[in-house]
């Protein structure tokens, strides 16, 4: 069955099959550990056994004296390289990132050394024989250490807040607050979790004599980036640095940030002037690369009596490790949370305060969602109580509050235009389905003694975030806009590049379907060639839902262009004029006269190899370019849960699970389908199974999957995805971006699940991870301050 | 300080010999002493699945097992699913069809995991399945592609074998 079979009328939106299936199922996907290098050396790194403290000595002569050893380096040995990533305004504080700790260490499992050996064997055997002394400290670890007065961590911020920004203050919204007639003063928390990709990162360097370049092949989401922070670390101009994202193992955003190690790998492989590959285990990869979501909202909102939002003052804290993380800084998280709270829902008066605090622990990165698991979970909880309070359906007050289709373009107190999109129509589907699933009929079973319960949410999620929007962020380094090309060569195949670099996302399928369209040709004549900074002239990589919206975009721009061409040459083959010209079915054809027609392969033939015959060839070549710099555009999306819990063991699980989405036009439903249910899988995920445990002392106690509990195919349950779609105006493709919504309702959902199945109990709970051990206490609290009932 | 010792390792049906180092695990054997490069490591803890290959039939973590002690057997990969540059399997279409795979990282795991399941005859309905496929983990695709890809294949192959 291959694509060709078919012809439809358009590409886009049909259920087209991957086009990366093939090799990854054979097992031929090109993963950065795949490379073949014999003769590469291997690297380790030595790390911190304590989170806080100051290097006393380190000695590698041991290390260093064993066969097969080539090197071991520390900090001074490579000039003290060191990445600073930082904000433009006077709330931040920038703080350095060395590549390898030296005068301290600020988490355990830091890198503080590497080992580079002729095996990984060698190399970890070496490591274990460097002898580091430490001056132990304590650790500052919790939001509240900081914020009750901690020891700061960098001397540049003495009081531990690196951010500290106070956003849409409004003067009226205390008085306001004080006379609403319902007024919520809630903590509502997220425990510490990651993206845990099953690929963990990697890195393989190689000097090239030939091009003077450093060659990277590194598992990232970002390769320019990469390029970028290597080259500002170790002072090289960036055309000396080449990196290649190859197939990637997954991301989440993880990858989307430079990691220290790739580049003490990179600096190594220049210094050694010797090919040098690192690749992360496991326990590494948990206790040491990125973290996200430790955060902790102090809320205040009021309420009318008939439900509607008067005010929310939110005082927003965010655990954000030991450093700001290259080259997003730790704003990301305070920013996003501040920004975008309100979501879905008219607020009314709306001030926050975000704050991004420095602990003993790894640096957070953007993981998939960025706060807005949190800020949908706060708002989707103040949505429940308050109809509990008032006795209103929960359904019912959202619909009240939610921007409603005819308020579209809506502006919020948070200075955000909200595009049209389907909130209440989302919202009102997903009740009909859950009525049709028999969810309701389900709840009310009890004959089992399982509690069950429904969760709702309905919630936006701002996507492909270009300049305009992320300037405002004020960044150093400025993400936002993408440029792609796409060209033709001699036979009629068609090559696009893009600066968005997909790892599991389809964009080889999706591109070529965008593309496709245009050209009137099969997607299986278009490939995506991306991830390689000397292929690819620029790009800001794949994140933040942006891809296929600004890439994907930008591809179209380029195609449409390539088309006019196309039509220019067909037009004087064929003797009429370009704009009758129709390219279908991979000819060009004059409307209305489909007889006169030349094939794409003969076009492409003519313009390369028998341009003499052609009058007019202003520039010889088939291929255009094209870029995009979309404002950021709101998907949206209603989620439900329908979860049972055993009173008897506190075990809580999701059985069933609805989403109604809209991400404007659908390029290929099926990848949207997936997206969606892997994104729920990692909301449910740190909804109620994931965290990364520290011990008092800073200790990871989270080092293996045994201890970080990924779940598998028995937690996650069927999820059945239904579209609604919005078109765009904003976008080339009347595409919106929808990475990372699964991920962004699911913990709320659960949690107002979890409520729901335990109403019985007066359950009112405020945070993830929910574990079995909390919902024991609720029954066992419950219990204690209920009188027995006669029996 | 370095044992080595020399084993024979039939892999897909060829069969070679090697030294190996006694510490040498069979994943980093195949991978690096046969650039078998498809059975991926995620975990090198024998939880994720990723390096899921048949031993003798029998899908076992090739992290947790050393080449030395594979010394005479059959071991499967995911190379040998599809002919050399030929079609794909049932069971790698199915994947396809029900996007059962999104990076690719996880997959040849769950593909060896599956094959090894539907050799028993299975029941093969959506429960068991599901059963079956926890001993791996997917960070990617929520599951629901994995196991529809393998029921189908299940109901398929029976049909083959009744028929």
């Amino acid at each position: 069955m291959t694509a060709s079979t078919a012809k439809p009328q358009r590409w886009v939106g049909n259920r087209l099959p991957r086009r990366e299936d093939p090799r990854m199922l054979r097992g031929a996907g090109r993963f950065v550990d795949d490379i073949a290098d014999p003769h590469a050396y291997h690297a380790t790194f030595v790390r911190s056994p304590i989170a806080a403290g100051r290097i006393a000595s380190i000695d590698a002569s041991e290390a260093l004296a064993m066969p097969g050893v080539h090197a071991v380096l520390t900090a001074a040995d490579l000039g003290y390289p060191q990445l600073t990533a930082a904000l433009e305004r006077a709330e931040f504080v920038a703080t350095q990132m060395p590549l390898l700790a030296y005068d301290r260490v600020r988490y355990a499992s830091e890198p503080v050394a590497i080992v580079v050996a002729e095996s990984r064997y060698l190399a970890e055997d070496a490591a274990e024989a460097v002898l580091c002394e430490f001056d132990e400290t304590q650790a500052v670890l919790s939001i509240r250490d900081v914020t009750d007065g901690g020891r700061a961590l960098h001397d540049e911020a003495p009081d531990g807040v690196l951010v500290d920004l106070q956003m849409f203050s409004d003067d009226l919204l205390g008085e306001a607050l004080d006379r609403a007639p319902v007024v919520l003063e809630e903590t509502i928390s997220s425990g510490r979790v990651m993206a845990a990709p099953m690929e963990a990162r990697a890195c393989h360097a190689q000097p090239d004599a030939r091009d003077d370049q450093l060659v990277l092949h590194v598992s990232t989401q970002v390769p320019h980036q990469v390029r970028s922070g290597v080259a500002q670390a170790l002072g090289l101009p960036e055309r000396r640095v080449r990196v290649i994202a190859p197939d990637v193992g997954g991301g989440f955003g993880l990858k989307c940030v430079v990691g220290r190690e790739e580049v003490v790998v990179a600096a190594v492989a220049e210094q050694l002037g010797h090919s040098v590959r690192w690749s992360e285990d496991r326990q590494e990869n948990l206790t040491a690369a990125f973290h996200g979501r430790e955060q902790e909202y102090l809320v205040r909102a009021g309420f009318d009596s008939d439900g509607t939002l008067i005010g929310v003052d939110a005082d927003i804290r965010c655990n954000i490790g030991a450093y700001s993380v290259y080259p997003f800084s730790c704003g990301v998280e305070p920013l996003m949370a501040a920004t975008e709270l309100p979501g879905v829902y008219k607020v009314g008066r709306y001030a926050a305060r975000a704050r991004g605090v420095a602990t003993n622990k790894p640096p957070t990165a953007p993981y998939r969602g960025v706060s807005r698991p949190q800020i949908v979970l706060v708002m989707e909880r103040l949505m429940d109580k308050a109809a509990k309070q008032l006795d209103i359906d929960r359904v019912e007050i959202r619909r009240r509050n939610t921007i409603h289709a005819d308020e579209f373009p809506y502006t919020g107190p948070n200075g955000i235009t909200y595009e049209p999109g389907s909130y209440v129509e989302s919202l009102d589907r997903l009740v009909d389905e859950i009525g049709k699933a028999g969810w309701w009929e389900r709840r009310a079973a009890t004959a089992d003694g399982v509690l069950r319960g429904i969760g709702i949410a309905n919630f936006s999620e701002r996507t492909a975030y270009g300049t305009p929007t992320m300037g405002m962020r004020k960044m150093q380094m400025t993400p936002g806009f993408e440029v792609s090309h796409v060209r033709m060569d001699p036979t009629g195949e068609v090559t696009v590049t893009s600066g968005t670099c997909g790892h599991g996302q389809g964009h080889e399928t999706t591109f070529a379907q965008i593309v496709a369209d245009r050209l009137g040709i099969s997607p299986d004549r278009v490939k995506l060639r991306q991830g390689d900074t000397d292929l690819v002239s620029f790009g800001w990589g794949t994140f933040g839902s942006r891809s296929l919206v600004i890439g994907g975009g930008s591809a179209a721009v380029a195609a449409r262009r390539l088309a006019d061409k196309i039509r220019k040459v067909a037009g004087e083959l064929l003797e009429a004029d370009p704009a009758d010209i129709d390219l279908v079915d991979g000819h060009a054809e004059v409307r209305g006269a489909p007889d006169a027609h030349v094939s794409i392969e003969q076009i492409a033939a003519t313009v390369h190899f028998r341009a003499h015959e052609l009058r007019e060839h202003d520039e010889q070549l088939l291929e255009a370019r094209g870029a995009a710099d979309p404002p950021g555009m709101f998907s949206n999306a209603a989620h439900a849960a329908l979860v049972e819990v055993d009173p008897g063991t506190g075990d809580a699980r999701v059985v069933d699970y609805i989403v109604v989405e809209d991400c404007g036009v659908v390029i290929n439903p099926t990848i949207v389908d997936g997206q969606v249910r892997g994104g729920v899988a990692q909301g449910i995920a740190s909804a109620l199974y994931e965290e990364l445990v520290y011990s008092p002392e800073g200790q990871p106690l989270a080092g293996t999957f045994m201890d970080y509990l990924v779940p598998t195919a028995s937690e996650i349950p069927p999820i059945a995805v239904h579209h609604l779609e919005t078109p765009c105006d904003q976008t080339e493709t009347g595409a919106k971006g929808m990475g990372e919504g699964g991920t962004i309702g699911a913990p709320a959902t659960v949690v107002s699940a979890l409520n729901d199945a335990l109403r019985a109990y007066g359950a009112d709970i405020d945070h993830v991870p929910v574990r079995p051990a909390d919902l024991l206490t609720l029954f066992k609290e419950h219990r204690l301050h209920t009188p027995r009932e006669a029996s | 300080m370095i044992d080595r010792h020399l084993v024979t390792l039939t892999v897909n049906g060829r069969e070679h010999e090697l030294l190996l180092e006694s510490r040498k695990t069979l994943a980093d054997t195949l991978r690096e002493d046969l650039g078998l490069t498809g059975t991926h490591l995620g975990c090198e803890h024998g939880i994720c699945g990723a390096c899921t290959v048949l031993l003798d039939g029998e899908p076992v973590r090739a992290c947790l097992v050393f080449g030395v002690q594979a010394d005479g057997a059959e071991v499967r990969t995911v190379e040998s699913l599809a002919e050399e540059g030929g079609e794909l399997n049932d069971l790698q279409q199915s994947f396809s069809r029900n996007h059962g795979l999104q990076c690719g990282f996880c997959t040849p795991g769950f593909l060896m995991l599956a094959e090894a399941y539907l050799d028993t005859d299975p029941v093969g309905d959506a429960e068991e399945v599901r059963e079956v496929v926890s001993a791996n983990l997917c960070r990617c695709t929520g599951y629901q592609g994995i196991v529809d890809a393998v029921v189908e294949v299940a109901a398929a192959r029976k049909e083959q074998r009744q028929a």
